[in-house]
């Protein structure tokens, strides 16, 4: 396929599970069953296929998908002859088929309740893949490290609950919004992070690029919407220039900016500008900042540590996370010191650092710069036994070698 | 939808009533709650219980009853009342259930009615 047609398929591909992922929503909404929408739009699409090839294509796709598809739920729950209170909307809706031409986008209320507090946190991230966005189970199962058995029927459950307990279509009332809303964000941005870890699955973290954009363009006024969407971008601008051409790992501070996306990076920027002006901080406008101060290394030719250092001050209060406490201490190693980032970490909790893979490669970093070597080494150690990525645990090892006495004999 | 708000509290909790005199009375948050209930016309039906000491379990094995003192479950916190309200959805359902009073010392777990 050239290169013209691949972009125009995925372009089709992306209009296709767009509107997938309103269909859903409006009919997920009215009848406040997700997989029974999902089960009626298969079906919609299936007739689809078999009759527009031969009697041409409606002048309403959509619209003929959401007929098709309206019908089937109907015919489905008067077979069921439940008691659903569904059953009235959907047949009422039935009379105003002139209505769906412009039937009104609803994927904000399903995020929301993809994200409800009343759904396991951990179905939130795959959940919001499949429903709002199209991706089958197996591939969200990839992407999670499950079995494509175990993640169908994590979805099943959640798409059950959603149904059985009643959680309604709707977004949250302004004094819940931003707690809700920040489930949201935190699913969407565990959909980046599942696709940033590991090459091969990067196509999620273009996935949780699109939910963001999605969202933010839903969520006009939402700051931290924007924060979010922002931030992504900047990490995502850096990818081409995070592996070597044979695929080993390259540190943020050994990056060549010149490979970096500036059209993107200069977007979130402008993204990052638009939440600043409305007042309102949060977690995600703080790291997209953070960011932001790296990617000004592209024109700069220096990072500014003091400032990286400030930021993570800033977001420390706001998200007490290991994550972001162990950030800061190798931005404050930068800026002040090795003393005083190793002095940061040793303020940590040893039970919360023990496993947390980041804390230990910073540390040996940290100790190496000191020069107190014998613990730098044991540092690296734990740092490449718990790196789960061959690149990362291959970089670490060279970095330790640098270090007289390694690799320690057995 | 119908609702049923389950209500856990530990017994042996600062201020719970301590004898049956006590416990007769309802104290005022209960029935402002209560009477909120019935005035944004969600109420359709609750019952404080008795406490657990007052509990007995049956279990029918191979045709023979067998009859037991005490609750089904030993746990720090009893299902000490119920209310069932409707609502139009589990949010709602859930606002009311953070207004109940036993929120603030116990545990109310919300359900759906099928």
């Amino acid at each position: 396929m050239s290169d013209g047609a691949a972009l125009a398929s995925r372009a089709v591909e992306r209009a296709a599970r767009e509107a997938y992922g309103r269909l859903v929503a409006w009919l997920g909404g009215r009848a406040r069953d997700i997989a029974g929408a999902e089960d009626a739009l298969a079906d919609a699409f299936a007739a689809a296929l078999a009759t527009w090839p031969r009697a041409g294509l409606p002048e309403r796709p959509e619209a003929w998908l959401l007929t098709t598809a309206r019908r089937r739920m109907i015919d489905v729950a008067r077979r069921r002859r439940t008691r659903d209170d569904a059953m009235p909307t959907l047949l009422l809706a039935a009379g105003d088929e002139a209505a769906e031409a412009e039937f009104p986008d609803e994927r904000l209320k399903l995020l929301f309740v993809c994200a409800h507090p009343a759904i396991d946190p951990a179905s939130r991230t795959p959940l919001m893949l499949q429903v709002v966005l199209g991706l089958d189970a197996a591939t969200i199962a990839g992407a999670f490290l499950a079995t494509p058995a175990a993640m169908g029927q994590r979805l099943v459950r959640a798409k059950e609950k959603i149904r059985a307990a009643g959680i309604g279509f709707r977004v949250p009332e302004s004094e819940e919004l931003p707690d809700r809303l920040d489930a949201v964000l935190a699913a969407i941005y565990a959909a980046y992070g599942t696709g940033w870890e590991d090459a091969a699955r990067s196509a999620l973290a273009e996935e949780a690029i699109w939910l963001a954009h999605t969202l933010a363009g839903l969520l006009t006024d939402a700051a931290e919407a924007l924060g979010l969407l922002a931030l992504l971008l900047f990490c995502e601008a850096r990818r081409p220039a995070r592996r070597s051409a044979i695929g080993a790992f390259i540190p943020l501070r050994a990056q060549d900016p010149l490979l970096w996306n500036r059209a993107m990076m200069a977007e979130a920027r402008s993204l990052l500008g638009r939440a600043g002006a409305m007042g309102r901080h949060g977690r995600f406008q703080l790291e997209a900042a953070i960011q932001s101060v790296h990617a000004a290394r592209a024109e700069t030719g220096t990072t500014e540590w003091p400032a990286i250092a400030l930021l993570y001050e800033g977001l420390l209060a706001l998200a007490p996370t290991t994550g972001v406490a162990v950030g800061r201490a190798a931005a404050l190693g930068e800026a002040m010191g090795a003393s005083a980032g190793l002095a940061a970490l040793d303020a940590l909790a040893p039970a919360s650092v023990a496993g947390y893979q980041p804390f230990w490669a910073v540390r040996a970093a940290l100790l190496r710069r000191s020069g107190r070597v014998s613990e730098a080494g044991a540092a690296s150690e734990r740092a490449i036994a718990l790196a789960t990525d061959p690149a990362v645990q291959a970089y670490l090892r060279a970095e330790a070698t640098t270090l007289p006495g390694w690799p320690p004999s057995a | 939808m119908n609702y049923m708000i389950l209500i856990y509290q530990d017994e042996a909790r600062p201020g719970a009533p301590t004898d049956a005199a006590s416990a007769q009375t309802i104290s005022a948050p209960w029935i402002a709650y209560t009477q909120a209930l019935i005035a944004a016309g969600v109420m359709v039906g609750g019952h404080r219980l008795g406490p657990i000491a007052t509990a007995t379990t049956v279990r029918l094995r191979d045709g023979k009853r067998h009859v037991q003192d005490g609750p089904f479950a030993e746990t720090k916190e009893q299902l000490g009342g119920y209310y069932i309200i409707n609502t139009p959805d589990l949010d709602a359902a859930l606002e009311w259930a953070a207004k109940c009073p036993g929120a603030l010392d116990g545990t109310i777990e919300v359900r759906p009615l099928v």
